[in-house]
This record gives C-alpha cells, structure tokens and sequence, in this order.
C-alpha cells in the first residue's frame, strides 16, 4: 500500500502526521518512510533515522567531445530548455537548465556527446525508531530542480505485499508534488480550517482528479478556524477522516521533535483506525 | 530627465519551511504602508504561484486575468503512429506508453511529460508535435494597499519560476512607471526553483520563521540560498512563545552567522481570525499582540531598505 | 561595430530594459551606417534558459557588443567565451537612443 501525505499549504502538518502515522503502523506491517519534500526535509527530526548510505542523486548532463565535435548545432536546435549555446566553434553546456533528457545526445550526428553525471542532491538511507527504512532526498542549496530526486527516491519503492510505503510530499501543488503522489494508491491530505488552507487544497484536489487517486483529509488546528472547509470537503465529497484540535500543549512538544503518538499514546489506535479507513476506501476504488 | 535613482527596491520574503507566517506579515506590510501618513506607493508580488493566499487577505479588485504560456508538451497523432515502438525507449520520463482508449497507437501522458522533445525526433513518422500550454494566469490588481501581482499555476504545473520572473518584471515595470521605491515579493516554501526566481536580484531578504526544530532546519537551508544568490538577510520569529528553547536556538544561530533577528511575533489566534474575515491582520486587530510586533518588524524593515523620505 | 541594446519597445526612442534575459526587445544598430533594426527577444517566451536563449541570438548576428543592465550568469558565461563585449546603462540612462549616444561618447560602463 502507497500512501502519499500531501496539504497544498506549507506547514499544515503534514510531517506531524506521515511520521505518526508510520510509527502507529510500524506494528502491522513493514513500514518504509519515505521524505519526497527534498527541498527542506525535516521527516528525520521525528524518526531520528541513523543513516547508513548516501549516495549522489544525478542528473545526467551533456559533455561535448571536442575531437568530435564540428560545432554543427544540432543539439542547440533540439534543446528544449536552452541548456547548450553555439558560440564560434564550441558548445556550452549550461548544467542548471539542462533537465537530463538525453536528446541531444541522441541527436548528436557525429556522437560527440558522452553524459557524465552531474549531482544535484544525496539520496539518504537509514533505519529509524521501530525498525523503520527511512529514505530521503536532499537538493543541494542553489540547484533549483527538485523532481529528478524524487524521481530516484521512488525508484526504491518496491511494491511488496505486507508493506506500507509513506511518502511525505512537498508543499505547494507544481511537479515535485504530482512526481511524489505518482504511482499512489491514496493521497491523505492534512489541512487546517482557514482560508488559505481551504484555497491550496482545492488546488490538491484538481491534481487528485487528473490523476485520479482517491483522498481523504485530516484537518489539523481544528477550531482555529470556521466551518467552510468542512462544508466544501461534503461539496467536493471527500471524507474527513481525522480532526485533530489546536492544542499549545501539542505544538510546543512538536516544536521540540517529539511526535504526536509521543504525546498524546492514544493516536496510535487513532491512527491504525484511520488506515483501516484508507484501505476501505483503496479497496472500494478498485471493485 | 531626473537624476533621482528610478529603480526601485526589492524586499523578498521567505522561510524555507511552509506556514511561518510569510503570507499573513506580507498582507500586514501592505497595509502598515499604505496606513502611513508620509508612505510612498508600494507594489506587492504573491510569488507562491502554485498557492498563491495574498489575496485572500488583500481583497484585490482584479483586472482581467492574463495567460501564461509555460513550455511544451509531446502530443503523438494517432492518425500517423505507427505503433513501431521507438518514441517510449527514449524517454526518460516513463511518458509513453499504450493508449489506454487505443492499444494500436502509442499515447503521451501530459502529467508525467517533461516537453524535452527527444521522442519528437525519434518518431520515423513524424507523429509526435510540442504543443504549447497554457500553464495558468496571472494577475494585475488594485487593492486598497496598493497594486498586487499575483498568479494561479494550473494544478500539477510545471514552469512556476518562469511564472514568479514573469510577475516580478511586470511588478517591477510597474513600479518604474508609478516611480514606487518598494517592490515586496511574498515567496514560496522551500529553496528550489521558484525560490531562486523569488529572490534573484532582490536587495533584502525577511526570513520568517517559527521556533521548531524544524523551523531552524529549514532556516538554515534558506539562508544558505539568500547567500549564494548575493541577497543581505535578516530573519524575525513568529509564534515565538510557543517554544520559548526555540527561539533562544535561533537567536544562538543568529549571533553566530552574523545574521540580524529583528522581531519576535507572539503566536496569537488574531492571525487566523484576520484571515477568515479576508483582511490584514493589522486593519482588524491594531492593539493585538501580535499586530504591534509585526509593525516593530515594518519599521525595521524599511530602515533596512533605506528608502528616501521626500 | 554592431551593437545590441535590451528593450522594452521596438524603437529608438523606448525604455532601456536593464534585465538582459527576459527584455522584449533587442535593438540592433550599426555604428557604421547608423542604419538599426528591432527584434523580439527570442528569450522572452522560453520557459527557463532566457539569458541562453537571448545571448544565442546576439551570437548568431555577429554583435561587438550588447548592452544591458543585469546579464546573468548564463549569459554572461555565452558572451565571455564568444567574445561579445558586454556593456551596463548608467542609472541615468533612459530610452535606447541615449544609449547610442552614450555608446558613441563611450561613456557606457564595463
């Protein structure tokens, strides 16, 4: 089972409850931890993983072969993204635009082209509280793509019966966000009940719909807000499967990296409850 | 022609981690600004395309909405695919495959299409063409604090710094001919691409953050980049008492890299409140706690920015 | 000497665009023959690689120099290696013709 944790809106809680939730399950099944938000990760500050690999995340850029190369410019003119500049006799690979794709080299007429890696990132492994696998990506400060780890990051996947894959995603609703809910089989969206909580997460559910996986919310900070997001989850006909109240206590132990099941035990069977929700809900999609 | 120095400056405000309080601050500048007797016009940018809330709590009258065209994506023509198979090898993004309505011809999936165009030119048929996309809409409004430039990514988009520097050069052409001296950018989560777009060419950036571990974290990745880009910070904590060991770890971390703290928010549910009633925190609840501390914040701010009094 | 110019319009008498990547216009005049012509930006409508895309144009038409006001790393880069002289507008520098002009008096900055 692939469960994706997302929100639209930054900090709604999304890594309180992915971290929770994996901790609850930890005791169902094998449970893989996956942190897909590889611009400011922070999933490790709850599980405590001790990391045992890292390995350079890469994309794989284009290096010119001079001897061979006669400056035709094919592979300026079938650069998509104007990665590679003809100037006089060479040709400038520009490695922060290029996105990996290969065509120039495909394209190159006298096969001058050899792709070398170019890191942007680590990918990290390690174990974490409960005899977890715990994986993430971490971009590099200054490289501005994303996607390319969280692709690698999903290459670990490895749909196995009895095991529960967790994917933290990013904030925002662009391409790092649909790369980590692809493949999915449900999309647990923590919100809170404010206006811009309600806003981001319509945005959510029209990425949902594309892609259709089906979805259920927890609403975070319950009580801080009014009712509109309840009313527009019974428009759009998608099931609040947990509240969680607003709660001083609560924040300043999440503040310190304790986790909600650390404070508040009681989340655990909570929790378990809510997956067996999920799998209902997965199950009946399926039929 | 003037002597007088016409380019406006560019404030930029960011956090690294999501729901620090960016939005709801940039919303409260805005109208500190305009409540200000002696205050020259300012131009507001909602950088956080993909979910873009400034408005929300600006009550922007909008102009009419303007497209953006964002790159390309592949289209096979299934009057001309031959089902020969050599487009889906060569692409790297798993694109390619069956058409689920047709298992004859081969179908691009636009969710998973990256537009680098390397199947185009493998096709021997040539069936497959980028089309352009229309990848969402941005707009110019007037609100009662000023102007906003703000934008609506289509969901799931590609591109979203290619939309943050098309509204930022419109903000700042903008601001040019109003002859503003203050551009304020509210910026996305995170320090990736629409981020770098956020803060390229700025002359100041607010980090807010909160006083979590994570906060910190996350903090420091966005400083990291605020640096690489040549950009001067400066960084204010906001829900500051919900952690009180928190905050003193980031006035440690502050001390150290040299970096100014110039405020400290108290959490305060006025915030949420404003936002419900879809005004700025500051119109709504001037004496509130947390009102008052984000104005020491303004006024450390535009010292910073060292704009000219007339 | 031919000389490219970031625009914001497609005459003489526009705005400067001191923003090289992502200008609308690019103004290309002949010192020699003071005859000029206005093109639009082939980096404008790029999705990323706009100082690429804008400096590969001012490469292909064989310019001595491009002003601007902000290159880019990108571009930049382009220009160093092709040997294309890069010039700023002053801050007093307005419309296209007094960069010309400017030019001419070479009071344009390095």
């Amino acid at each position: 089972m692939q469960i994706a944790v997302a929100s639209g809106k930054g900090g709604t809680g999304k890594t309180t409850i992915a971290t929770s939730l994996a901790l609850s399950l930890a005791s169902l099944a094998k449970v893989r931890y996956f942190d897909c938000d590889v611009e400011a990760p922070n999933g490790h500050l709850f599980l405590k993983p001790e990391f045992t690999e890292s390995t350079p995340a890469v994309i794989r850029i284009p290096q010119i072969q001079t001897e061979k190369c006669t400056a035709c410019g094919r592979c300026v003119e079938v650069c998509e993204f104007h990665a590679l500049a003809k100037v006089r006799k060479n040709i400038l690979v520009f490695p922060q635009l290029c996105h990996g794709c290969g065509s120039c080299t495909w394209n190159c007429p006298e096969n001058a082209i050899v792709e070398v890696p170019n890191p942007i990132g680590t990918i990290e492994r390690g174990m974490a509280l409960e005899n977890m696998e715990f994986f993430r990506g971490l971009l590099t400060i200054s490289e501005p793509m994303p996607t390319p780890i969280i692709r690698q990051l999903k290459k670990r996947m490895q749909p196995q019966p009895n095991t529960i894959n967790i994917y933290d995603a990013p904030p925002g609703a662009s391409c790092s966000v649909v790369e980590t809910l692809r493949g999915v089989d449900f999309a647990l969206l923590v919100t809170e009940p404010t206006p811009f909580g309600l806003h981001d997460l319509k945005q959510m559910l029209g990425i949902l719909s594309d892609m259709q996986i089906p979805s259920g919310v927890v609403i975070n900070r319950d009580g801080i807000g009014d009712d509109s997001l309840e009313e527009t989850l019974r428009e759009y006909r998608i099931p609040v499967l947990l509240r969680v109240p607003f709660d001083r206590k609560l924040a300043e132990n999440l503040a310190a990296g304790r986790t909600l099941v650390d404070v508040y035990p009681q989340y655990g069977d909570i929790l378990r409850e809510l997956y067996q929700q999920i799998t209902e809900i997965v199950g009946g999609k399926t039929k | 022609m003037s002597a007088q120095n016409r380019k406006a400056k560019q404030l930029i405000i960011l956090s690294g981690k999501g729901g620090t309080g960016k939005t709801s601050i940039s919303a409260a500048f805005a109208h500190l600004n305009a409540a200000h007797a002696n205050s020259h016009p300012m131009v507001f940018v909602d950088a956080d395309v993909d979910a873009a809330n400034l408005s929300l709590v600006l009550e922007p009258e909008s102009l009419e909405p303007k497209e953006f065209w964002g790159g390309s994506l592949a289209e096979i023509d299934p009057g001309k695919c031959i089902n020969c198979g050599a487009c889906s090898p060569v692409c790297r993004y798993d694109a390619i495959f069956p058409d689920p309505k047709n298992d004859q011809v081969q179908w691009i999936d636009p969710i998973a299409c990256d537009g680098c165009a390397a199947c185009v030119y493998a096709c021997p048929e040539g069936a497959i063409s980028m089309v352009r996309q229309q990848e969402g809409n941005w707009f110019q409004s007037n609100t009662s604090f000023g102007t906003l430039f703000h934008a609506e990514l289509f969901p799931g988009r590609e591109n979203s710094g290619k939309l943050v520097t098309l509204i930022k050069q419109q903000a700042r052409l903008y601001a040019e001919d109003i002859q503003s001296q203050c551009v304020v950018i509210d910026g996305p989560p995170g320090i990736g691409c629409p981020v770098i777009s956020a803060c390229a060419g700025t002359d100041l950036g607010l980090i807010v953050t909160e006083p979590s571990l994570m906060g910190l974290h996350d903090l420091k990745r966005v400083l990291g980049t605020l640096r690489h880009f040549h950009v001067p910070a400066v960084v204010c904590v906001n829900k500051a008492d919900i952690y009180p060991e928190g905050t003193r770890a980031i006035r440690e971390f502050a001390a150290v890299e040299g970096l100014d703290l110039i405020g400290e928010i108290p959490y305060d549910e006025k915030i949420p409140r404003a936002m419900i009633e879809g005004k700025p925190v500051t119109v709504l609840f001037p004496d509130s706690p947390a009102a008052k501390a984000i104005q020491e914040v303004w006024h450390k701010t535009i010292d910073l920015l060292n704009l000219q009094e007339d | 000497m031919k000389l490219i110019i970031s625009a914001q319009g497609s005459s003489l008498e526009s705005q400067v665009d001191r923003r090289f990547g992502r200008c609308m216009w690019l103004i290309l005049f002949d010192t020699e023959t003071d005859q000029w012509e206005a093109f639009q930006n082939p980096g404008t409508s790029q999705s990323g690689g706009a100082g690429v895309a804008a400096a590969q144009f001012v490469v292909d038409n064989k310019a001595d120099v491009v002003c601007s006001g902000d290159f880019g790393p990108n571009a930049s880069r382009a220009f160093q290696a092709a040997n294309v002289e890069m010039r700023h507008f002053a801050e007093n520098i307005t419309t296209v013709q007094e960069a010309i002009d400017q030019f001419k008096q070479d009071m344009l900055l390095k």
